[in-house]
């Protein structure tokens, strides 16, 4: 988000340089972005290093074995590379859309209806925030076990569905999103609640859905303790523990660190492409406003 | 009332796909059940986990001569992190029925019953084996808790190019590897020697082997800890005296910092196990064909000891429901020549049965300036000495890591490393009830 966010930072504050504190937010971020940035342009220029430029060259001079590097990995076990990625999209598309789903329509409840027991609900809801899911792997393995649906798709998707964090988030963006009173104009032209979800609360919500799935999408992309707990079989893993099995080979075989630094780059490419889509739905936020309040 | 009938709703769907995704993914969680029920009239379905690269390709060997058992492979992350997620599999009650067990992890498995006695379907096995090796996987018992698949005897890897430049000979004793690091180091400070890596306990448990300690034994019902015996406060307290003059340097193996002194050619040795090439093939590959080994340097001279670093077994899961199946395939593959040969070829393993060592001719690329690699290999392998692992060598490991990474960083007294080992072990298996002999 740093790297998206500087150019137009950066485009405002030229115009107004003069201004001495405008320099200093650029700057900020321009450091952040560095810092971002830093990481990933080197994980960008390894890739293009061949096994015996890797740890024999400069840093961030770049390499000569992309594509040998590419074919390797494509080649790696049949081509299991993509049976992972296609793990990855269904466990964080479909859990970032299921979750997505959860979050909006319980933050959009616990916003706009009052009936007893919603506070407790979500108070338990902002304690479960603070519950870090790592520390819930474990017991949830243990859970999945018992119902025999350890080592599934849904042991991977279900646990990432309830996401406490985005209905909290889902519940204040409903609450300034939605004019209570636009609700009670709803009401009295007849519209059903179910209706008044969909054509009226949806709409004004979407910003802030994209944000949750955006959220979502990344957390269970990058999960890597969850799916390493509840996956046996090697074809249900995703990218994050399949590149982990090349890493962590045993002590008598070496790791295939090109393999996994070119997995790494690949798997960052569906990210920034979703980032750079998802982009203009933050941006109908600005004409979202249907009342003045 | 809306919210109500939506909420009933969503439960009813969430319900739905719960109950399909019972009956979807039903071939693995609810197999126990059904392969008893089913066993006679299809074939058996095992299933593996392993990190042998390839093993796929010889599992299919295997399965296209027995129809009636069937393995699939999964392939799981190597290390003391398999050791973890099996050990929770078992717990939960759902583990492979086949699991790669590395030797020092296997009587933890025993401890926590996830792995099943094989006594009686590997009695004709044994002799496959010599009797250190079998030693591993019995843990002195009369029963065997696994079929060996490889093993690791240690050796000195050492750069004949560079030996030559410092002019300095293949030292025979510890003495002799202590003089030859000051004298490397004094001809060029940037240099080193060999570096102690406080990363690798496994490699600390293989030298003190060497040295023949004996970590831990078993005494009628009582376990014995000596992680710090005299034999591994020598071999503790020799490497420490050495990095503390600063001839020997403290990073840890398999870093990219060690992998760049190798290429560099500022690392002249690595006392590693017989599974070295691979790991010099692909981390260092500009050095090939200018390493060299030889038997490890030796505490007196005269001795001929070596110690065993890495190494796992084939283990049969106690609660898998086709236990015999499991045992004739582990069987099979190591000790079965065809399984052997594609061991060798497609896994790159150093198997541990006596055949399988005397399939190993051609020397490995990277070594092509020694043809003799493996008839050097087995010779300095018949030296090579165990010792018996105890049930919670995760701890002892760690405690390793701990200590020494201090150590090092500190260039303190090893020997004290070691003895906080000694604590923390004898410390865990009090608190899980393990009776231990004073």
């Amino acid at each position: 988000m740093a790297a998206t966010a500087l150019p137009r930072t950066r485009g405002h504050a030229r115009p107004s340089a003069r201004r001495p504190l405008g320099i200093v937010p650029t700057g900020v971020l321009v450091l952040g972005a560095i810092y971002t940035l830093f990481p990933v342009s080197w994980v960008v220029v390894a890739a293009t290093k061949s096994k015996a430029e890797l740890f024999s060259t400069s840093t961030f001079a770049p390499g000569t074995g992309l594509l040998s590097n590419l074919a390797d990995l494509f080649a790696y076990r049949d081509g299991v590379f993509w049976l992972w990625l296609l793990n990855t999209v269904l466990y964080a598309g479909g859990g970032a859309v299921l979750s997505t789903a959860v979050s909006t329509i319980s933050g959009y409840t616990l916003a706009k209806y009052s009936f007893p027991g919603r506070g407790l609900i979500f108070n338990l809801l902002i304690g479960g925030i603070l519950v870090p899911s790592v520390v819930l792997a474990i017991p949830q393995y243990l859970l999945f076990s018992k119902a025999g649906l350890a080592d599934t798709y849904w042991s991977v998707l279900l646990p990432q569905i309830l996401h406490p964090y985005s209905i909290y988030l889902a519940r204040i963006y409903s609450q300034a999103a939605i004019p209570g009173s636009l609700l009670e104009a709803g009401r009295l032209d007849g519209a059903g609640e179910w209706r008044l979800f969909r054509q009226v609360a949806l709409p004004l919500l979407t910003p802030g859905m994209a944000t949750i799935f955006l959220f979502q999408f990344v957390a269970i992309w990058n999960n890597f303790l969850l799916p390493f707990i509840m996956l046996g079989d090697d074809h249900r893993f995703p990218l994050t523990v399949g590149l982990y099995t090349l890493l962590a080979a045993g002590a008598n075989q070496p790791s295939l660190y090109n393999l996994i630094i070119t997995g790494t780059m690949l798997s960052l490419i569906p990210l920034i492409a979703l980032f750079l889509t998802m982009q203009r739905y933050w941006r109908t936020d600005l004409s979202g406003g249907a009342v003045k309040s | 009332m809306r919210v109500n009938r939506l909420a009933v709703a969503a439960v009813a769907i969430l319900a739905t796909a719960l109950s399909t995704a019972c009956s979807g993914g039903s071939d693995e969680p609810s197999g126990q059940a059904a392969s008893q029920s089913a066993a006679p009239a299809g074939p058996v379905k095992l299933t593996y986990w392993t990190w042998v690269p390839n093993m796929d390709k010889i599992v299919t060997a295997w399965n296209q001569a027995h129809p009636d058992i069937q393995v699939t492979v999964s392939k799981q992350a190597g290390g003391d992190d398999a050791a973890a997620k099996f050990l929770t599999a078992a717990k939960a009650g759902n583990p492979p029925d086949l699991v790669q067990a590395e030797y020092q992890m296997l009587p933890s498995f025993v401890a926590a019953d996830a792995v099943a006695d094989l006594k009686a379907e590997t009695a004709q096995a044994k002799a496959e084996f010599s009797a250190g090796i079998w030693g591993l996987v019995t843990l002195g018992t009369d029963a065997v808790y696994a079929v060996p698949q490889d093993s690791g005897p240690m050796m000195l890897y050492y750069r004949k190019d560079l030996f030559a430049k410092y002019g300095i000979e293949v030292p025979k004793t510890w003495d002799e590897y202590a003089e030859a690091a000051r004298a490397v180091h004094r001809k060029d400070p940037k240099v080193f020697l060999g570096t102690f890596s406080s990363k690798d306990p496994g490699w600390f448990a293989g030298l003190s082997q060497q040295a023949g300690a004996q970590w831990w034994s078993i005494s009628g019902d009582a376990w014995k800890v000596a992680v710090n015996d005299e034999a591994t406060k020598k071999v503790a307290s020799y490497w420490g005296g050495l990095v503390k003059e600063g001839v020997i340097d403290g990073m840890p193996y398999f870093t990219p910092e060690w992998n760049k002194a190798l290429n560099d050619g500022r690392l002249l040795t690595w006392p590693s196990a017989v599974w070295g090439p691979g790991v010099l093939s692909s981390n260092a590959p500009k050095a090939k064909g200018k390493w060299a080994i030889a038997p490890l340097p030796q505490w007196n001279a005269g001795e001929n000891h070596s110690g065993f670093w890495g190494g796992s077994s084939t283990a049969v899961a106690a609660k898998s429901p086709n236990k015999a199946a499991a045992a004739k395939f582990a069987t099979w593959l190591n000790t079965d020549p065809q399984a052997l040969g594609l061991l060798i070829k497609e896994g790159a393993v150093y198997p541990a049965s006596t055949k399988g060592a005397a399939l190993m001719t051609e020397a490995p690329d990277y070594f092509s300036n020694q043809p003799d690699f493996w008839k050097q290999a087995a010779d300095i392998g018949a030296t090579a000495r165990g010792f018996t692992f105890g049930p919670n060598v995760g701890v002892t490991y760690n405690a390793y890591k701990d200590a020494f990474d201090k150590a090092v960083a500190a260039k303190s007294d090893f020997a004290a490393a070691v003895q906080s080992m000694q604590d923390a072990t004898v410390a865990d298996m009090q608190k899980s009830g393990f009776t231990l002999a004073q």
